[in-house]
């Protein structure tokens, strides 16, 4: 059972863990990552976030990781929400949610999700700081990651 | 058929454009496509030739040997930063 959106509106951790135990008899493990807007970036004081993001193949590019990580280890439940638009310092950016009937399983693909999100969806932050805004520069680090994974075997 | 062609984030801005259609006669790769703009818009030059920009077609990640034809949905923009 998947589950992708991109949305402006903020989302409920209580409700989302709730959507992942409803009537899951065989789930041993959920694991909830959430990513937050923090108020540095690359020496800057950060004040708001604006996310844009190409609508349509974000939600495709989303799916397509979801599959990649099913083919690799026996999971249960996903869900995964990305918000856009203005985002304040210390708001709710991401969520990704695995269940599975172990914990190392529910664990690394909810880590291959966020890393390949990082490199292959479609979205774009611009940060608001105290001199002005700028577009988030792609950290070189998330390539690395995601070439880990790689070489683990796709 | 027309082809449309999307641009996003900074290129977005950068180039002042969201989006364009273009009229393909023939099929063509993403470079041949790349030097098409330049040549209708020679100031998108250093914009599109970036090393780093990504591509999709039809909502799919794609290299600069991707075949483009009519109808096809193209995007170009700055590598992803998103989570």
């Amino acid at each position: 059972m998947d589950y992708v959106a991109i949305q402006t509106e903020n989302f409920d951790l209580t409700a989302e863990y709730q959507q992942m135990l409803e009537g899951a008899t065989c789930s041993g493990a959920v694991v909830l990552f959430t990513g937050l807007v923090r108020d540095f970036n690359q020496g800057e004081q950060v004040l708001e976030l604006e996310l844009e993001h190409y609508p349509g193949m974000a939600e495709k590019a989303l799916l397509a990781i979801i599959e990649k990580a099913r083919q690799r280890w026996a999971l249960d439940r996903i869900r995964v929400i990305h918000r856009v638009g203005k985002l304040a310092i210390a708001q709710q950016i991401v969520l990704v949610a695995v269940s599975s009937a172990h914990r190392s399983d529910a664990f690394s693909a909810a880590a291959f999700i966020m890393d390949f999100l990082k490199t292959e969806v479609p979205i774009w932050k611009k940060e608001a700081t105290d001199k002005g805004s700028r577009w988030v520069e792609f950290n070189q680090k998330e390539l690395e990651a995601k070439a880990l994974w790689q070489a683990k075997g796709e | 058929m027309m082809t449309r062609i999307l641009f996003f984030a900074q290129l977005r801005e950068l180039l002042g454009c969201a989006q364009i259609e273009l009229e393909l006669s023939n099929s063509l790769d993403i470079s041949a496509l790349i030097s098409l703009l330049i040549q209708t818009h020679p100031t998108w030059q250093q914009h599109l030739q970036s090393a780093q920009l990504m591509c999709a077609v039809n909502q799919q990640l794609v290299g600069p040997d991707t075949l483009v034809k009519a109808g096809d949905e193209v995007a170009f923009f700055p590598p992803v930063t998103g989570g």
